[in-house]
């Protein structure tokens, strides 16, 4: 019954040819799936499979070359940047990407994510920010929110002795070596689609040579968040988007004026 | 065709490096050895034949830029002296770890902490022993001249992509000042080779090249061990390089390692003229150590006295290598103190032949 069913004309959604045929070891309704799918469908749909070169963090998605189908590096805790930049200015005609949690972006890695963004490297970092260190187990990141618990903020973060959440993306999209700054999410289908779009548009921008793309996806962490995967969205619509808030910071000079 | 010309060491290692077709250099400025960004700056290597220099905003930076030049397939290298080589072992770890081949040049200063700028030798254990985390080794030379500072530059990328592994230069703050005449190689043409282990874009109907130091299944992660342990055992023995003056008919020994064993070999010169029987023996490479070449000497000898700018680190290889044959004792200065020739004469005589 069901064979009769696979049919071309019948198909509505298939993998991306980007993905490879790993099982995922993420967890039941985390945000990085949904990430690396529509990632990799943008790789599929621009055709530069075998011109990309991609650069994994340490955090949950530090196994991302398991799952993409290309060329990629893994780099030590918060340093793709710096990787990314000298895999990119050896070889300044591929397509670069980092792709890093918050810990890894905005706490040991800060420094990297500010100074290539500055530089204006000519890559694409694609920064999940699930408020939360996921890898370790729940620790505070420094995107946690005000009051909010983790395995080291048991009674809620503190901000006269843990400081306020960080918005890096904010940040970079002050610096002029930035092109393309924007803020998403993949928790609903129409989120999805924008977030792709936004991966799309910023790889594109990576062969106009002017400078870094920065797409931050708010996502959600059921496990250390402690909530159902339905949970956790309703949590993140609630509370990290009025913090976070989605949309473009900054665009590309010419779209600017339209 | 021969060129000859008066260098700093620093900046004699960084033309060695554009000659030898380096690809990329990643830096951040330290003194003693700034010299090396500043002459590749000058250079205008982009122009002089593609090379890549960037600035980076710390040591942790550039040695992660080279990780990530480095599993291209390039010929990237970094430079720095001791505080800034501190900051960058975690990075060197990792190319190890994956198995990427670069250069690393250590211009040693006086520590421990932000310690002083004037020369030493106190990073010994620290290039050698794995100042980084994991079982991992660096080939680790020694030049005691520019001249050899530019052929070690040479021989360093050779090694390194031999190896598939980091190579150390350890020079010091005395080396990398000082001007000498140099013989500079003819320039190398940039490669463009396509390993199979480097991330170039995956080629259709092959599987993507990967270049990482994890592997969570500790089954799997002892193989990489055991593969490392073999790929050293091999350098240990296709690649030891050392030095001997006056060893043939010996009772004594010196050795010292770099600017160290210039001012050692004068000592030995003035214990010459007074008629003991005494030689030099100078590691080039401090790993792969010369252990057997000290092991042969051990029976002739009834002392050794291994000279350091520092407080006693290659002494323990010494040690290991004659096995209690024969006694072996340590003179330094550190902290950035030169020893002389004089000094060196004295603590030889008191430890050694009255000791
Ligand atoms: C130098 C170093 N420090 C600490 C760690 C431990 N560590 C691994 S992942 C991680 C945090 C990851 O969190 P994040 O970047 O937010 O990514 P997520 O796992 O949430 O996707 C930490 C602290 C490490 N691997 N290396």
């Amino acid at each position: 019954m069901a064979e009769n069913l696979i049919k071309p004309e019948n198909l509505v959604y298939k993998k991306s040819g980007i993905m490879t045929d790993r099982v995922l070891h993420y967890c039941p309704g985390c945000g990085h799936g949904t990430a690396h799918r529509i990632l990799a469908e943008v790789i599929e749909e621009l055709g530069i499979q075998n011109e990309t070169i991609g650069v994994a963090p340490v955090g949950c998605s530090v196994l991302a070359y398991y799952y993409f189908d290309v060329d990629m590096q893994e780099a030590a805790h918060g340093r793709a940047p710096a990787v990314a930049t000298g895999i990119k200015r050896v070889m300044p005609e591929k397509y670069v990407f980092t792709y890093q949690g918050d810990g890894d972006l905005a706490a040991i890695g800060t420094a990297e994510t500010i100074h290539a963004c500055n530089r204006g490297e000519n890559i694409l970092i694609v920064f999940v920010n699930n408020g939360i260190y996921g890898m370790t187990g729940g620790q505070m990141a420094p995107t946690t929110l005000i009051g909010m618990k983790s395995s080291t903020s048991p009674f809620g973060r503190d901000i006269k002795t843990m400081g306020s959440p960080i918005k890096m993306t904010e940040l970079v999209a002050q610096l002029p070596g930035t092109y393309y700054v924007t803020r998403q999410a993949v928790h609903k289908p129409a989120n999805v689609r924008k977030a792709k779009k936004a991966l799309k548009k910023a790889l594109e921008y990576q062969k106009l040579n002017k400078g870094t793309c920065f797409v931050e996806i708010v996502s959600n962490c059921p496990s250390n968040w402690k909530m159902t995967p339905v949970q956790s969205n309703e949590w993140m619509e609630e509370n990290m988007f009025p913090y976070y808030p989605l949309g473009d910071i900054k665009l590309p000079q010419d779209e600017n004026k339209k | 065709m021969k060129e000859l010309r008066l260098m700093k060491g620093n900046e004699a290692l960084a033309e060695a490096a554009i000659r030898a077709g380096a690809d990329a250099y990643f830096g951040y400025p330290i003194t003693p050895q700034s010299e090396v960004i500043e002459y590749l700056m000058a250079a205008r290597t982009e122009d002089r034949t593609g090379m890549i220099v960037l600035q980076a905003e710390s040591e942790i930076a550039a040695i992660n830029m080279v990780y990530g030049a480095a599993g291209c397939g390039k010929r990237a290298f970094t430079s720095s002296s001791s505080p800034g080589i501190s900051l960058k072992q975690e990075g060197i770890s990792y190319i190890a770890g994956a198995e990427l081949p670069c250069v690393i040049v250590n211009v040693v200063r006086g520590g421990p902490g932000l310690g002083t700028i004037q020369p030493s030798q106190s990073d010994y254990f620290q290039s050698v022993k794995g100042g980084g985390h994991g079982d991992y080794k660096l080939i680790v030379l020694a030049p005691a001249t520019v001249q050899e500072s530019v052929d070690y530059m040479k021989l360093a990328f050779e090694l390194a992509f031999k190896y598939r592994n980091p190579v150390m230069i350890q020079s010091d703050g005395i080396i990398g000042q000082m001007m000498e005449k140099v013989e500079l190689f003819e320039q190398m043409p940039r490669l463009e080779p396509d390993y199979e282990w480097a991330t170039t874009g995956k080629k259709p109907g092959k599987p993507s090249t990967i270049v990482t130091s994890l592997q969570l299944e500790s089954e799997e992660q002892e193989k990489v061990n055991h593969r490392l342990q073999a790929k050293y055992r091999e350098v240990e023995k296709n690649e030891v390089r050392y030095e001997q003056f006056h060893c043939e008919d010996a009772e004594y020994l010196f050795t010292a390692f770099g600017s160290s064993a210039r001012i050692t070999r004068k000592a030995m010169e003035m214990a010459r003229e007074k008629g003991i029987k005494v030689g030099l023996l100078r590691p080039q490479t401090l790993y792969p150590f010369p252990s057997k070449a000290f092991y042969d000497l051990a029976d002739q000898l009834k002392g050794i006295l291994c000279v350091e700018m520092n407080a006693g680190q290659m002494i323990e290889d010494v040690r290991l290598s004659v096995n209690g044959k024969t006694r072996v004792e340590h003179f330094g200065r550190f902290g950035g103190v030169i020893p002389n020739p004089d000094e060196i004469l004295k603590a030889f005589e008191q430890k050694i032949i009255g000791g």
